[in-house]
Parts: structure tokens; C-alpha cells; sequence
């Protein structure tokens, strides 16, 4: 089962809507969500931010670091739903995805295993020592 | 010079107390090699041929004496009692204990300094003119500009698994000594037609296997949209640079592929977008930084005895000739140190010379050192009444080699002898160079004259730019080094040509003196320099002194 985590630690997924890919954009409904992935552009979902109440922005691998440019970009459009990262994220990589707009990350339970709840609530300080905060306030 | 607030102090103790959990979090398990990988690297740790290597910024270029100091603590109590200064204003430790980089990283910290982004796909330490705030030739002081840079790309969220490294120089001077056209992103201080201050903006540059120079995307950028231009430019690389090949994944060939009038209307895109974001917080910090760069306190004294001791002192003289560059001040000179001593291993710097050049920049030179990319150390503001003194320590540290910008003065990436990537020696050629021109007692008539050596294809030395470049390859097993010619890293920046066939390494060192000493025999006058030469006479006659199809007088 998918866990999520947020700056409280490890947490079971309460959306309750329909996520839809992005080839389907054209069936969004109120209240529904909306997967990316790294190559797709967020602009597409210029017209409808306003009715999604979630994106879903893929990482299938840490190291592809161009979901982090998706959530500032998606924030940029106005966009003020919830925003997850979801796939291999790292603990390591938490403080970056919220600091670049994300709400939480989707995690598999293989993961959680290698890297318990500790190790992400240890970077739940993501608003401490933090350049650009400063450089943009 | 710029000291760490409270708010960097206590970044670099958490950035340290993070990277000792992760070495803990790898040993346990939790992170796997290939996650590890990544964390270690943006904290400055390779895994070279025989042992792990550290490498330390010295972000642009600047230290003072009891940072130098620290760094030669380190290299006793760490590793084998000298470090390496490179081409990118870092120095490296090439035999550390995974186990002892935590507390490495925290005596760093200690003297504020730190090894975060030395390596890694992201922005890495920012480079800067090395003779900045003491050059008579300077429009301003880039450092201040390079600090706000270090500020805004340390842990940058946005920017820590870009498709490859990104770099980024900055120069103050119309007279580039800090290679901008080779980088990702090269910055010239300039100031437009109403005075008003600001940066003409250069993006892809880059050497390595495809090298190419930067292409000018804004002639004017105005001042106070430095940061939210370059975040700009990052997003746009960040989405659109290449991921399924390394060797094509740089900003470089990005710029390329889309041509610089797509890019740059990506990036205009995102910076009309976002740079409301920037409600001047960041300028308020940069004037803070400024004040801090403050010129030290000059004093105003006779030079007679200096002149006097110039006069009867032939080897001194023959340093200051060719060592010393002007200081904005009178009276002043900037002192280069070079660490190219004949036969060394080019920068390197043992312990005791550390401390050495620490003491001479306490007593002597305001308390500031600099380390420059061709890998000497400075000391950026002198009395020339002190000159003597300074000389004469330097000369019983080793540390007075009178060759800088010299045929000696070669720059050489770790080569064979340590990097895992090098494909053959790049030290020994240097070495043994350095060591034929002393025999032969002809670089101060040769004059200016830059080589630079690569020992692989990622062009670590340089080697593009340089007056001569060596590029050493393997060739079914045997070390074989390629000859280019012309390269310019200045404002006059042009990519090396390759000459023909290569030449194994027992050759190399008779082709480079044939070279040389055919330069001599063609050159118009004594004033007229090897580039020079190259450009007025073309490759032709030097391929002929290369391959010996044409003979000099002393060769027959």
C-alpha cells in the first residue's frame, strides 16, 4: 500500500478523488486529480488548475531531478491544490521537494522498509537553513 | 573579506551532521550505493583509482590565513601532508578515510569552509577572476557577486539532480583571466550606456570531449535580476537538457540542439514568469556581502629600497619581471606564487608551504590569499617595499620559481597517476617539460606561453585553451598524447586546433621543444608571442616544426 508522507511522518492516502493521466485531461471533472510525469509539460494543464484538486508529479528515478522544475512551475501558474511527488523520492530529497511547492511524497511500502519514518521527519525542518528562503523573502 | 554569519555557520554544522548520517544511513542499508552515490558526491567525495579523494571549494578563489592554515592541518592529520589546488579554485585531498570525512568536513566548517557541490550533477563552486579588487584593470569586484551566487546555489531545491554539472565564472575585468566563455554560464561585469551596473550574460560554454564557447543571451542584464535570470536559465536546462547520454547532457549542447534563439525564449519565458518572485531580499543581502569586500587599509610608503634591491639582485629581478602584476594602488604589486617549481607536481602544495604563504599573507599582504585556476597561489595586495622579504621566504619554502604565465607554468589535470577517468599521465608530461625548458634556459625568451595538459577526453587541464594543448589518450594500450594549438581562454577565447597524428609519451617533450624553439626561429620580434605567432603565420609552419618536415637552425 502507497504510504504518505507529510511533515508529521507516514500517513495512508486520504484523497479521495479520481487521479487521471494526462491523456485524459479532457475528462477531468471538479475535484479530480492529474498525473505528470518527468517529460510532460505542465503548461498543458494551464486551463483546468483550477478545477484539479491534486497533481501527481512522477519520479521514477531519484536522480531525475525535472519533477522538482514541474512543482515550481505549477505553483508559478497559480496552481494551490495539493501537489505530490511520488516514486523514488529520498528521504534525503524531502526538504527539496517541499521547498519547491510539493505537499507530500508517495512512497511503496519497499521503500518506507529501507528508509522508516525517522529518517524523513528528520528533514521536517526543511524551513531551517534555508539560502533561497532568505534570498527570495 | 566575506565571513559566515550565523545563518552559514549554522547551515555548514547541519549540511555536516546530515552527510555523517548518511555515511551512518549507507553502512546500515538504508540508502543504497547508487543513492548514496549522488549525496556523497554533492558533498565533494569520489571514489578515485586507489582511494577516495576529497575535494574542498574555495569559493571564488578567496581564503585567508587561517583557512590556509586549517588546510594544511588537514592535509597532516588526514592525509599525507600536502593538498592539490585544480583548475576550479578547490583544493584536493587524494587519500582521506570515508571514516574521517565527517570530522574533515567539521574542522572545515570550523574556519568557514566546506566541500558542498564540489562535484555532483549540480551548480558547482563559483569561480572568480583571481586578481579581483587588486587588478589595475578592474571595473569591480566580482567576488561579492560570487558569494550572493554561492548563497543562492547551496542546496538549491530546484537544482540538485540536473542532467549534468553546471558551472558558472564570473569576471570584473574587461580582461578575462577567469576562462567565462569555457563555462555553463559565463558572467562579465559591465555597466550600460546610463552607467548603470550590471552583467553581459554568456551561457554554454564548456570543454571536455565537445568544446565549445559560450554564445552572449543577454549583452545586459540589469543587476538586481542576476539571480531570478540564472534561476531562469537553470529551469529551462533542468527540463530540457539531454538525460539518456552523459556525454550530451550538458547545457552546451542543450544550447545547441534547441539553437541559442529557442533557448533563450524558453528562458525569457520563465524569467518574465518568475521573477516577481524577487522582491529585493536578495539585494539586501548582496549589499551586505559588498560591505564586507571592503579593500583593506593601504599604506602609502617609499619604494626606493625595493627599486635599489631590484636593481642588484638579478634573480630577484628576473621574479619580479615576470611574477608580480599590477595593483590598482600605488606603490603595490600582486605577487604571484607559483607552484610549478621545475619538476613538481603542478599545484600541489606541501603542508609547510601552506603555512608558509599563510604567514606572508598575514605579515605581508592584508590577510588574503587567492588561488587561481591556472593553480598558483596570490597574494592579491603587497608593498612593493616588502617585496624582498616575501621573496626571500618564499625562496626557502621552494616557493620562488620565477616562471608564471611562463612555458613551466603548465596547468595538468591528476592524469593516470590519480583519477579513475584518465586515460594516461598528465604529471609527468608537465614534469618533464617543466625540466627539458630549465635545461635549455630559454622560457624568459620564449615569454608568454600557456600549456595545459588533459590526461583523457573530459578535459580536466584545460587543454583546449592552451597556447599548446596536450591531450593524452589511450591508443590499444599505449599512452599517446594529441597536439592542439591556438587555444585563448581569455577575452580573446578561441578553441584549440588539432594538429595531426599523436605522439607517444617518450615524444611528447621533444615535440613540444621543436615546437617552441621553432616559434622563436618564425616569431617577427621579441614581442610578438607564441598566439600571436599562430595566428599571423597559421598552423602550417608549426605542424612542420611538429613533425620535424620543417628543421630549425639549432636542429641541423
Amino acid at each position: 500500500m502507497a504510504i504518505i508522507v507529510t511533515d508529521t511522518g507516514f500517513a495512508v492516502d486520504d484523497f479521495p478523488g479520481v487521479i487521471r493521466p494526462l491523456a485524459e485531461l479532457g475528462e477531468i471533472q471538479e475535484g479530480d486529480g492529474v498525473e505528470i510525469g518527468p517529460a510532460d509539460d505542465p503548461r498543458a494543464l494551464v486551463g483546468v488548475l483550477g478545477q484539479v484538486a491534486l497533481v501527481r508529479v512522477r519520479f521514477p528515478a531519484f536522480n531525475d531531478g525535472r519533477g522538482f522544475s514541474h512543482a515550481r512551475d505549477l505553483r508559478s501558474f497559480g496552481f494551490h491544490g495539493r501537489l505530490r511527488a511520488v516514486g523514488h523520492v529520498l528521504a534525503d530529497q524531502y526538504a527539496m521537494a517541499r521547498r519547491v511547492g510539493f505537499d507530500e511524497v508517495e512512497i511503496d511500502e519497499g521503500l518506507a522498509a529501507r528508509q522508516p519514518e525517522g529518517q524523513w521527519l528528520s528533514r521536517a525542518n526543511w524551513r531551517d537553513h534555508y539560502y533561497q528562503g532568505r534570498l527570495r523573502a | 573579506m566575506y565571513k559566515y554569519n550565523e545563518f552559514d555557520e549554522a547551515f555548514v554544522r547541519e549540511r555536516v551532521r546530515q552527510f555523517r548520517t548518511q555515511v551512518e544511513r549507507r553502512i546500515d542499508g538504508s540508502l543504497t550505493e547508487e543513492e548514496f552515490r549522488p549525496l556523497r558526491l554533492m558533498n565533494g567525495l569520489y571514489l578515485q583509482l586507489h582511494a577516495y579523494m576529497l575535494r574542498v571549494a574555495i569559493p571564488y578563489g578567496t581564503l585567508n590565513p587561517d583557512q590556509m592554515r586549517q588546510l594544511a592541518m588537514i592535509a597532516e592529520r588526514w592525509d599525507r601532508g600536502y593538498g592539490h589546488f585544480t583548475t576550479r579554485q578547490n583544493i584536493q585531498f587524494n587519500w582521506p578515510r570515508l571514516k574521517d570525512v565527517p570530522d574533515i568536513l567539521d574542522a572545515l566548517a570550523d574556519v568557514g569552509m566546506h566541500a558542498i557541490q564540489t562535484s555532483g550533477n549540480c551548480v558547482r563552486n563559483v569561480t572568480a577572476d583571481h586578481f579581483a579588487a587588486a587588478a589595475a584593470d578592474e571595473i569591480a569586484d566580482p567576488r561579492p557577486v560570487a558569494e550572493l551566487l554561492r548563497e543562492w546555489s547551496t542546496d538549491h531545491p530546484e537544482f540538485q539532480f540536473l542532467p549534468r554539472k553546471f558551472k558558472i565564472a564570473i569576471t570584473g575585468s574587461p580582461n578575462d583571466r577567469a576562462v567565462t566563455r569555457a563555462h555553463d554560464i559565463g558572467l562579465r561585469m559591465v555597466r550600460n550606456e546610463a552607467g548603470e551596473p550590471g552583467f553581459e550574460v554568456l551561457v554554454g560554454g564548456g570543454l571536455g570531449r565537445t568544446p565549445m564557447l559560450a554564445q552572449v543571451i543577454r549583452d545586459f542584464l540589469p543587476k538586481a535580476d542576476l539571480l531570478p535570470y540564472i534561476e531562469a536559465i537553470l529551469g529551462a536546462y533542468n527540463l530540457k537538457g539531454r538525460r539518456d547520454n552523459k556525454y550530451k547532457a550538458r547545457i552546451k549542447i542543450t544550447v545547441f540542439e534547441n539553437g541559442l534563439d529557442a533557448f533563450k525564449a524558453d528562458v525569457e519565458e520563465r524569467f518574465a514568469r518568475l521573477r516577481s518572485q524577487w522582491t529585493g531580499a536578495d539585494q539586501e543581502i548582496l549589499a551586505e556581502i559588498e560591505a564586507q569586500f571592503a579593500p583593506p587599509a593601504f599604506r602609502n610608503a617609499p619604494v626606493d629600497a625595493y627599486e635599489a634591491f631590484r636593481a642588484g639582485n638579478g634573480v630577484f629581478r628576473a621574479w619580479t619581471d615576470v611574477n608580480l602584476h599590477p595593483h590598482k594602488v600605488d606603490g603595490y604589486a600582486i605577487v604571484s606564487i607559483s607552484l610549478k617549481k621545475h619538476g613538481a607536481t603542478p599545484g600541489d602544495a606541501t603542508a609547510d608551504q601552506m603555512r608558509v604563504m599563510a604567514d606572508l599573507a598575514e605579515r605581508y599582504g592584508h590577510g588574503e590569499l587567492r588561488i587561481s585556476h591556472e593553480q598558483n597561489v596570490i597574494l592579491p595586495h603587497v608593498h612593493k617595499s616588502d617585496l624582498p622579504a616575501v621573496w626571500a621566504a618564499l625562496r626557502e619554502a621552494e616557493l620562488a620559481t620565477a616562471n608564471i604565465g611562463l612555458v613551466s607554468d603548465i596547468i595538468a589535470c591528476p592524469g593516470m597517476d590519480y583519477c579513475a577517468l584518465a586515460t594516461a599521465r598528465s604529471i609527468p608530461i608537465a614534469q618533464q617539460i617543466a625540466t627539458r625548458f630549465e635545461e635549455l634556459k630559454v622560457e624568459h625568451e620564449v615569454g608568454p606561453l600557456k600549456i595545459k595538459i588533459s590526461g583523457c577526453i573530459n578535459a580536466c587541464g584545460h587543454h583546449h585553451v592552451g597556447h599548446i594543448g596536450i591531450l593524452g589518450l589511450d591508443r590499444a594500450g599505449v599512452e599517446n598524447y594529441q597536439v592542439t594549438l591556438g587555444g585563448d581562454g581569455t577575452e580573446t577565447a578561441a578553441i584549440g586546433e588539432k594538429m595531426g597524428p599523436g605522439f607517444p609519451a617518450e615524444e611528447i617533450v621533444g615535440a613540444v621543444e621543436r615546437l617552441v624553439l621553432g616559434y622563436l626561429e618564425v616569431r617577427r620580434d621579441a614581442e610578438e608571442t607564441f598566439l600571436e605567432a599562430f595566428r599571423r603565420l597559421g598552423p602550417e609552419p608549426f605542424k612542420g616544426f611538429l613533425y620535424g618536415t620543417e628543421e630549425t637552425a639549432d636542429a641541423a
